[in-house]
């Protein structure tokens, strides 16, 4: 659906973003995730044809964004950071400004009109002015023109960016029924986000694509740390004694929480994160002390991300790019 | 490029813009029509139109500030950019709604003739074909106005910019005669000139090399036809400021003769200010 080829792009002598390559299929959503000023919104301005690039291609359904901007930017809904409305209209009029603009004429415009109106919850503010309406408003304002035309590939930059907790839940609600019917590609910083909706993340840094996975694949990809932290019911000692028994341990810190409760943080020598915590449970069961908490501890998006933005941070040069070039063929494969 | 134009329209007729444009045109040419026509019963609409088109340096800059200065500030530029239409259908739509609000109220005053011809002679032709060098003559200072507002995120700026290019352009003749006439003061102002048309060219293209380039191609040149011929520079300074004049052209038309040299100035002014306005909506795309 969406070919970029090594896009590259100066801001005089800033380098925004580094011969970064992707591919993206049809159908799913895609979350463009990276630092502020990690080079999302120029990479989102380019393949939109919003902004020039130094170098490289970006081909929509086949049409080269920069040679055939006409037909390739029929395919592309986009909405801008900061969602590009006109203050002094009503939605309505908005939205029938862009629907003309997109090519839509008569009957065939009002049912457009009148569908993303309804796909985006606008109805009850439709004829009022869009100088008064609310921030979560404007944005839905904003997406309804990016959907106006039918296009199969939806680009939202940070729509979600100064909402309030409901209004961001709704949005994120909405990107995900749009992934049903059209491919999404949307950026963010925020990680919990990208996470609960998107099927694949890009993960950007300095420019360049350090990551391209679903999230389950990229959380395994990190250390995978086989680490467990219990409660016991039982004094420090009992507890000591009980964890030395236990053959799958490598390294145990014990202490003594409360009067008669003990913590202990576990480092397991066994790959298996379960193994060991079944072994440890069996241990406390036979010793008849009961744990009231046993928790393996896991590896977050958060922890993969830091590490891999860090990373680029530090070995600018090859090193980056000898991180991403295994990725990409590795999500190909996975693509329908 | 109808997309844009009837947005354009509708944001005119739907804010002040239109009215006050329209009110302050009628306004000039219906106080000059009073003072000429009816106070001193003069039978030649013409002098009226070119008694009022100073008015032009106020109403033109006020019409076009916004015009894309307001589209790059509240970053709807973006849109315009994403949407499957081109920069030239961009700015032709926006310049075709400029000249729509224009042509209102030159439909109305186009009528002052008729209706005086009922109380005395009216030399139509000369009154009707200075009325179409005066929509020409607005037209050009349109586009340059939109141009200049396409320069800038900053309505005042555009309008401050505008109202000192028009007022200059309209004194020029005037000016022509103060300024040296020597040679050496026209190959000097013939420098500044073209160190100007470098740096226009510098912020249009982005490039140094470009701008600075033909800025020292130029001057270089220059000096040499300075050196081998200095006499061809003599008076060229005040010739090239009255012949730049588009209200000097208008008084050939006020005088009673069709000037066609004057009609494809305009034009060429329009085509120009119209080119040069797409390029600096695209450069915003290279930067």
């Amino acid at each position: 659906m969406i070919q970029v080829e090594h896009l590259t792009k100066y801001y005089g002598d800033f380098l925004a973003v580094s011969d970064l390559s992707f591919e993206i299929g049809e159908g799913h959503v895609y979350g463009f995730l990276g630092p502020n000023g990690a080079g999302k919104s120029t990479t989102m301005n380019i393949m939109t044809g919003c902004l020039s690039a130094t170098e490289g291609h970006v081909r929509i359904d086949g049409f080269d964004i920069f040679e055939q901007p006409k037909e390739a930017k029929k395919h592309i809904g986009y909405l801008p950071e900061q969602p590009p409305l006109y203050l002094n209209e009503t939605p309505a009029e908005y939205l029938r400004f862009v629907g003309e603009a997109k090519g839509l004429r008569g009957q065939d415009l009002r049912d457009q009109v009148e569908s993303v109106i309804a796909q985006t919850g606008i109805d009850n503010v439709r004829n009022r002015r869009i100088s008064a309406l609310s921030k979560g408003y404007r944005q839905r304002v904003g997406i309804a023109q990016a959907l106006l035309g039918n296009p199969e590939v939806i680009i939202l930059d940070e729509p979600t960016v100064g909402l309030d907790p409901i209004q961001i839940i709704e949005i994120r609600d909405l990107i995900q029924d749009l992934g049903r019917t059209h491919t999404v590609i949307f950026s963010s910083h925020i990680l919990p986000e990208v996470q609960t909706i998107c099927d694949r993340i890009l993960m950007i840094a300095h420019g360049r694509l350090v990551a391209f996975d679903a999230p389950e694949n990229l959380e395994k990809r990190l250390l995978a740390p086989n680490e467990v932290t219990l409660l016991a019911e039982a004094g420090l000692e009992d507890t000591e004694t009980i964890l030395a028994g236990v053959e799958e341990i490598a390294e145990v810190q014990a202490e003594e929480a409360e009067p008669g409760r003990t913590g202990a943080h576990v480092t397991l020598s066994c790959k298996d994160a379960y193994e060991g915590s079944r072994a440890i449970f069996l241990a406390f069961a036979q010793a008849g002390k009961p744990l009231l908490e046993l928790s393996v501890k896991r590896a977050s998006l958060e922890d993969l991300f830091l590490e891999l933005t860090e990373a680029t941070g530090e070995e600018t040069g090859a090193g980056p790019e000898t991180e991403s070039e295994p990725e990409t063929p590795e999500t190909e494969e996975e693509q329908p | 490029m109808t997309a844009i134009l009837k947005h354009e329209l509708r944001t005119y007729f739907h804010s002040l813009t239109a009215y006050i444009f329209g009110a302050f045109l009628l306004i000039a040419v219906g106080i000059s029509a009073m003072r000429y026509n009816i106070d001193a019963a003069v039978s030649n609409f013409e002098f009226v139109l070119n008694f009022c088109s100073l008015i032009f340096a106020i109403i033109v800059p006020i019409l076009t500030m916004r015009v894309l200065a307001e589209e790059r500030r509240q970053r709807t530029d973006q849109l315009l950019y994403s949407l499957p239409i081109t920069t030239t259908q961009v700015i032709v739509g926006k310049y075709l709604a400029l000249l729509t609000v224009y042509l209102v109220p030159l439909v109305i005053i186009s009528l002052y003739p008729l209706i005086f011809r009922r109380f005395g002679d009216v030399y139509l032709l000369t009154a009707y074909g200075s009325l179409l060098a005066f929509f020409l003559m607005g037209a050009a200072l349109i586009s340059l106005g939109l141009f200049i507002s396409s320069l800038t995120d900053n309505q005042g700026f555009a309008a401050g910019i505008g109202v000192a290019v028009i007022l200059f352009n309209y004194y020029s003749v005037s000016l022509s005669e103060y300024v040296s006439a020597t040679a050496m003061g026209s190959v000097i102002a013939m420098c500044v000139l073209l160190l100007l048309i470098g740096a226009v060219i510098k912020h249009l293209t982005g490039s140094e090399d470009l701008g600075y380039g033909f800025s020292i191609v130029a001057i270089l040149i220059l000096g040499l036809v300075f050196f081998f011929r200095a006499e061809s520079f003599e008076g060229l300074l005040p010739s090239i400021m009255s012949a730049l004049s588009l209200f000097d052209r208008f008084v050939t038309f006020v005088n009673g003769s069709f000037d066609l040299t004057s009609i494809v100035y305009y034009l060429s002014v329009i085509g120009l200010f119209l080119f040069l306005s797409v390029q600096s909506l695209e450069k915003r795309r290279y930067n």
